[in-house]
């Protein structure tokens, strides 16, 4: 009887939870497309600080970063998530594109070395999303198989996907290429720098997740 | 310098396990021979080539580049898909191909829909090779 009236229990509060739409968001993309950026963006609309630090070398984040109980509104509805900031995917690292960008060897080396280890945990993370924001830098070449891979594995594993192309604040952006290459997917266009169509970006997210 | 490119068919591959799979494409890759696979990995065994690949980045191995053709675009009549996604869940995927190459051979690998591009390094100047679908 008392085992009962604790699923009861245990069922309502659970439920109660579970309409309050907390989810694990990554933001995942190969290096140098703007993740931590957008990742600041959110956090400071949101929350007032920012995630990281970003830099125009590439492999700035080398570590897993999360944030807790972020929560975005629209109107009457709320939605909360832990936002995952992961470091690019890439399939090489060498140490010497990191001096040619004017680092001294050993400390180009020390970031190739946490680069490697950044590229595995964020592999690893994959299994622990619910949703995934894929950020892709809008002037580069959209069919990169990094691109193809990260995507092919969240569709793998089932998880709902949002693209968005960023850097549109930039001349050689091409968000057409981008749509094209990947037409079963809602494609975001936005300046996360510039914060640009953050909007419709928070609009999305609801959609996608709410 | 020598360019190896090495064709290696799908069933020198079907029947090893992911791991298999993985440990002898990176193997050959770090030979320095560029690798044509016919058929490709599962989207899994792809992040876990990447994963892999992470693991034994050193000084002399800095990675790899990857790029997956695969024609299944051109399958729109559903029975022909679903005739070779029978034949696939039996034999494993063969359609398309995959190439893996070691990123101090291979440049960059670009692709769009109906062309891939190979850039190699070469020690004096960069030289370009195209193959066409």
């Amino acid at each position: 009887m008392f085992g009962f009236f604790q699923d009861v229990m245990s069922g309502l509060i659970g439920g109660l939870f579970r309409s309050r739409k907390k989810v694990k968001l990554g933001l995942y993309g190969p290096p140098n497309g703007g993740k931590t950026t957008l990742a600041n963006r959110i956090c400071s609309d949101w929350l007032g600080e920012e995630m990281g630090s970003v830099s125009p070398i590439a492999h700035e984040t080398r570590e897993v970063q999360m944030k807790d109980q972020v929560t975005i509104k629209s109107g009457r509805k709320e939605l909360s998530f832990s936002l995952v900031d992961t470091p690019g995917i890439a399939t090489k690292i060498d140490y010497e594109d990191f001096m040619k960008k004017g680092m001294k060897e050993g400390e180009a080396k020390i970031r190739a070395k946490e680069a490697t280890k950044g590229v595995i945990d964020a592999i690893k993370w994959l299994d622990d999303m619910d949703t995934v924001v894929v950020v892709l830098d809008s002037t580069k070449d959209p069919y990169s198989q990094v691109n193809i891979t990260i995507i092919g594995n969240l569709v793998a594993r089932n998880i709902p996907i949002l693209i968005v192309g960023n850097k549109t604040d930039l001349r050689k952006a091409d968000l057409k290429k981008l749509e094209a290459a990947f037409p079963q997917y809602q494609v975001i266009g936005m300046s996360a720098k510039e914060g640009t169509n953050l909007d419709q970006f928070y609009h999305s997210l609801f959609e996608l997740i709410g | 310098m020598d360019l190896t490119l090495q064709f290696v068919p799908y069933a020198e591959i079907s029947g090893l396990s992911s791991v298999g799979r993985i440990r002898k494409l990176l193997k050959l890759a770090k030979e320095g021979n560029i690798v044509l696979l016919e058929g490709r990995l599962r989207k899994e065994e792809e992040a876990e080539l990447i994963k892999t690949t992470m693991e034994e980045i050193n000084e002399d191995f800095q990675g790899i580049e990857l790029g997956v053709v695969y024609p299944d675009k051109t399958a729109t009549d559903f029975l022909q898909r679903m005739k070779s996604g029978v034949i696939n869940l039996m034999m494993g995927d063969r359609t398309g191909f995959t190439i893996v190459g070691p990123a101090s051979i291979v440049k960059e690998i670009r692709r769009d829909p109906n062309k891939i591009q190979l850039l190699t390094k070469a020690p004096q100047k960069l030289s370009k090779k195209k193959a066409h679908k």
